[in-house]
């Protein structure tokens, strides 16, 4: 199967299954749960379930193009499923399956993997799934994200598509893999490896990104202030960018690692909290028109308790039913 | 007596994690058990079982109806709760109803161990069925299931490990009726995922393991770990090897799958230029593999993982595996090559910088300060002749410099518990094997009852980096408290004595130690007398807690112990030897000791010169007489260290000291000052030649320590 061939198969998958095929986020990310579709749309009573490819930048895994398994920059396919339904281990099986992954024929386990992003303060528990000895997906129920706790949970599923590619290709190098009848990763990749590990690693001006970093990261304050959580959060996004490239330029030192993060952190938090509150000012209008009004009302009414309790009260008042139910026995 | 039936409860849900069901299968019998005497259910057998997508208990011979309950419960005295009137008083109303009794029929009794007569509430509680109450139990069994992480799912408020999916409550051939998460109970549980995915029908509990062995989940996670190492044993036979023994991976391994089945991969033997340790370690800790060595004990292009199901072709199983090794070991490989760009001094450079304890304080807190105190004591010790004797000072004082250099390499950085080891291969070429080893061994021992260094140049080394912590972590309070030990002081410890346990000709006391690395801390970091003597203390109690790992009874250890432990050999054989004293020996010993110590208190003179001639009881001529030839042989044998023969001297002394002090003996405190001081200086005489072997003065009238 091409490379494309199983973003494709992918997309079909979910989208046969009820999720919003998204596009990717045109901002650097290190991850695909920095995609609003991910980190802001699993905030809130809002049910959501989209799917996209995303590339991501780890500028500290750069290996010049050298390293068969390691790259600067690769593809994640994320799902996000809002809430989880009951189901969803088995859809996921069922995805393998459709792009090749059959569990009569591989070595299918969840093994337990929790998941953290000290920099978006969001953790969730699951599994990194082995297929034959390979993770090929990291399967995470999002517990918290910007400090906030989630309710309805998201379920995030990310497939490692180059290394599921590698497999189902039998090639034993990323860059040998068949992006299409005739393209290979190489001719896609390659050169961008190697020039962007020299810029990383050697070229990279630190004073001008630390510049950057303290930018984006007032403009990000200063936006959230004027009621623009969107740009604001495109603010955090690049901050957090900045960081890791600064990282992996050796220009920040381990006692000052733990602050930049807290700072990145601290953006994340206010534009969480930020969405949350302007969704609400919306009447979460992905709900439907009668439960949005509940929620927001719910919302509002937890005013004093803070912004956490407020999503908690908004997301109770439109619970269904037999939860609800389930929720008085607790 | 009453009838009684079986219990099951399964929780089904997602995935567990490994580690948290190791846990969970041990704590649960002690949760259910607990809940089961509170709600008065009389049991027999439980055992816990448990698979990643499952925790499961049965209990057996549960009695089917609680017993009638008839207690006395002790409320208000008399005085409080009855009024002049012998009415109730408001207080008297109030426990009544607390209790469920009518107000109008407590009684009045004297309670044992009390004054005076109390309101008593006779309670009698007729007996539910089982089935009433076992609802309630469960579900609240469930919901406070102390995972070490629990999780939400949906839009749930219920929390547990993970999702859960089904819940199997059968009591004998009924369901107990109740539901967790929005999930009823059932008879139904599910077998393996992949192999046998059907919900399964039981009809009582007595099913259930079995049931579940036909649809490939091994539910006990004894057996399943049986599994695990016949797989493994079956895999080395066919390969021409052994697996390595790896007992928590085994553990593990056996909770990642509900029916383990053994794949055999390769990999290419080039990789086995890198240092062995490294390809076991990336293997296990990045795939959870076994490695498998040939019958020399070498390294084999070949590892084994556990696969949890069975495939149509378990060669396609282990070529993916063999693919995902690849990566690993090549990363090993390139890490090991570039930290082999630099000479260990470089790294030792670097490593120097970084904080190893912030609360030393900025003169004394890297890694670099730590360096030059470790070089310090093992410079000071190495010039001692009788340590100089067996061990290469500029061998140790070269692996001291290094010791630490490894943690700032990458294969460090990626697998910490390679520290040590990497050093070893790092420093080999350019410093030698012995450097080398005593870099590897400066960290042993790893555990209680791990290996020693076997090296002098290691041991020394692993007394200076444990000696160097403590001190510095006493001088700065951060001793341990409880069980709270987060520097791992005990352990470091417990090490040196372990080390000077083994090491008996190296004639070091641990206060020369502790002032040895003391003074490395001058103008860095202040160490006050009073921190030294605590860390004295400290190594006191834990050769106290190896004495008695080693079955010496505390109060052996003890008397030993409290004559003097500077030298931990030397006190280990003499508590050893004590077994041969009776108590009626220590009881003499110890009161020889007691009127020496009243007398010294009272500011007499207690070790005068003994004078035959100012005797005036056979008694105390005949104790005498018996000593005078008894001291040499006392003071030979413990020239010899042959604490048996001394302590079998002092046995041979005991019936002439009773007979002193018994009836018909000598009154010591004479009111005539000379025959006092006399008498006290032949007890003073007696008691010197054991005065530092043993001290019997803990001991109390019992027996047992104090």
């Amino acid at each position: 199967m091409y490379l494309q061939d199983l973003i494709f198969e992918l997309q079909r998958f979910w989208a046969d299954r009820g999720c919003v095929i998204e596009q990717p986020v045109d901002v650097e990310v290190g991850a695909g749960t920095f995609h609003p579709a991910t980190f802001l749309r699993v905030l809130g009573p809002e049910p959501w379930n989209a799917a996209f490819a995303q590339f991501c930048r780890r500028p500290t895994d750069g290996r010049y193009g050298e390293n068969p398994n390691r790259l600067g920059a690769y593809y994640q396919f994320q799902v996000g499923l809002k809430p989880a339904p009951k189901n969803v281990q088995q859809l996921y099986l069922d995805s393998l399956e459709r792009i090749g992954l059959d569990p009569g024929a591989h070595d299918i386990r969840f093994v337990e993997d929790d998941w953290e992003s000290p920099t978006l303060g969001a953790w969730g528990l699951g599994w990194e799934v082995w297929a034959d000895g390979m993770e090929v997906t990291q399967f995470t129920y999002f517990q918290q994200a910007g400090g906030i706790d989630l309710r309805p949970v998201t379920a995030e599923l990310t497939y490692g598509i180059e290394r599921i590619a590698m497999y189902l290709q039998n090639v034993d190098s990323i860059f040998d893999i068949k992006w299409d009848k005739r393209v290979t990763y190489r001719q896609l990749r390659h050169p961008w490896e190697v020039e962007y590990s020299r810029y990383q690693f050697e070229e990279l001006d630190a004073a001008f990104f630390f510049e950057l970093f303290t930018k984006y990261e007032s403009e990000c304050q200063r936006l959230l202030t004027r009621g623009l959580v969107l740009p604001a959060y495109e603010m955090c996004m690049k901050s957090s960018h900045a960081f890791n490239s600064l990282d992996a330029r050796g220009a920040i030192s381990v006692t000052e690692r733990q602050r930049f993060i807290g700072r990145v952190r601290g953006l994340a938090r206010a534009c969480a909290e930020a969405y949350v509150k302007s969704r609400a000012a919306l009447g979460f209008p992905l709900l439907a028109d009668e439960q949005g009004r509940i929620a927001a009302e719910a919302f509002a009414g937890a005013a004093e308790a803070g912004v956490n309790a407020q999503a908690l009260a908004a997301a109770r008042a439109v619970a269904p039913a037999a939860d609800a139910e389930e929720a008085a026995h607790v | 007596m009453s009838d009684t039936t079986e219990l099951l409860l399964e929780i089904g849900c997602e995935e567990i994690p490994a580690a948290f069901l190791t846990r969970a299968l041990a704590e649960l019998p002690a949760m259910i058990t607990s809940r089961l005497a509170t709600a008065r259910l009389a049991h027999g057998a439980v055992s816990a079982l448990g698979a990643p997508r499952r925790l499961a208990v049965i209990v057996k011979d549960v009695v089917v109806r609680q017993p009638d309950l008839r207690e006395r419960v002790v409320g208000p005295p008399v005085g409080a709760a009855f009024g002049a009137d012998g009415a109730p008083t408001k207080a008297a109303i109030g426990f009544a109803q607390k209790n469920g009794v009518d107000p109008a029929t407590l009684e009045r009794a004297a309670v044992p161990g009390k004054k005076g007569e109390y309101a008593i509430a006779v309670r009698e509680v007729t007996g539910q069925d089982a089935m009433a109450v076992l609802p309630a139990l469960l579900a609240e069994l469930i919901a406070q299931f102390p995972w070490p992480k629990s999780m939400r799912w949906g839009w749930g408020e219920a929390a547990f490990v993970r999702p859960v999916h089904w819940i199997v409550a059968l009591f004998g051939d009924a369901i107990v009726p109740f539901g967790f998460a929005g999930v009823p109970t059932g008879r139904a549980t599910r077998g393996h995922r992949f192999l046998a995915p059907q919900p399964i029908v039981l009809a009582n509990p007595g099913e259930y393991e079995a049931a579940l062995r036909r649809a490939h989940v091994e539910v006990d996670v004894l057996r399943r770990r049986e599994r695990v190492r016949a797989e493994l044993a079956r895999i080395g036979a066919e390969e021409g090897g052994v697996v390595r023994d790896d007992q928590a991976l085994v553990d593990e391994v056996a909770n990642l799958s509900e029916w383990p089945t053994g794949v055999c991969g390769n990999f290419a033997a080039a990789y086995l230029e890198v240092p062995e340790e490294i390809i076991v370690t990336a293997l296990r800790t990045h795939q959870r593999y076994f490695t498998i060595a040939d019958h020399h004990g070498k390294l084999m292009p070949k590892f084994v993982t556990m696969a949890g199901t069975i495939v149509r072709d378990p060669a396609v199983v282990a070529r993916g595996n063999e693919r995902a090794a690849v990566p690993r070991l090549a990363d090993a490989r390139y890490f090991v090559g570039e930290d082999r760009k630099h000479p260990l001094e470089h790294f030792a450079a670097k490593v120097a910088d970084r904080v190893f304890l912030a609360k030393f304080g900025a003169k004394a807190h890297t890694y670099g300060h730590k360096i030059e105190r470790i070089v310090g004591i093992v410079r000071a010790l190495a010039a001692e002749p009788a340590i100089a004797a067996t061990t290469d000072a500029a061998t140790a004082i070269t692996a001291a410099r290094l010791c630490k250099a490894d943690l700032a390499t990458s294969v460090v950085g990626e697998f910490p518990e390679l520290q040590g080891v990497m050093g070893m291969h790092y420093a080999v070429a350019a410093h030698g094997q012995a450097v080398g080893t005593a870099i590897a061994e400066h960290y042993m021992p790893k555990g209680a009852g791990a290996e020693l260094p076997t090296s002098g140049e290691g041991a020394l080394v692993a007394l200076a980096d444990r000696i160097d912590t403590l001190v510095g972590c006493f001088a700065a309070s951060l001793e341990p408290s409880g069980s709270a030990d987060p520097y791992g002081l005990r352990r470091a410890a417990i090490g040196i004595l372990q080390i000077l346990l083994a090491r008996a000709s190296w004639g070091l006391t641990i206060d020369r130690l502790i002032e040895v690395a003391a003074q490395q801390y001058s103008g860095a970091l202040e160490v006050t007398d009073t921190d030294c003597g605590e860390l004295t203390e400290f190594f006191r109690g834990r050769l106290r807690g190896i004495l008695a790992d080693e079955g010496i009874p505390a109060l052996d250890a003890d008397a030993a112990l409290g004559a003097d432990f500077q030298y931990p050999f030397d006190a280990r054989a003499r508590a050893r030897a004590l077994a041969v004293v009776p108590a009626g020996a220590r009881e003499v010993f110890k009161r020889i000791a007691n009127i020496l110590d009243d007398a010294a208190g009272k500011g007499l003179t207690v070790a005068g010169t003994v004078d035959a001639g100012k005797f005036v009881a056979d008694v105390e001529r005949n104790l005498w007489a018996a000593f005078a030839p008894v001291a040499p042989r006392i003071l030979a044998a413990r020239r010899r260290y042959a604490y048996d023969e001394v302590f079998a001297l002092l046995v041979e002394l005991q019936p002439l000291v009773a007979a002193f002090f018994d009836k018909g003996g000598v009154m010591v405190m004479d009111p005539d000052p000379a025959l006092r001081d006399n008498r006290l200086a032949l007890l003073h005489e007696i008691r010197q030649p054991f005065a530092d072997v043993a001290d019997f003065r803990a001991i109390s009238a019992a027996g047992s320590a104090s």
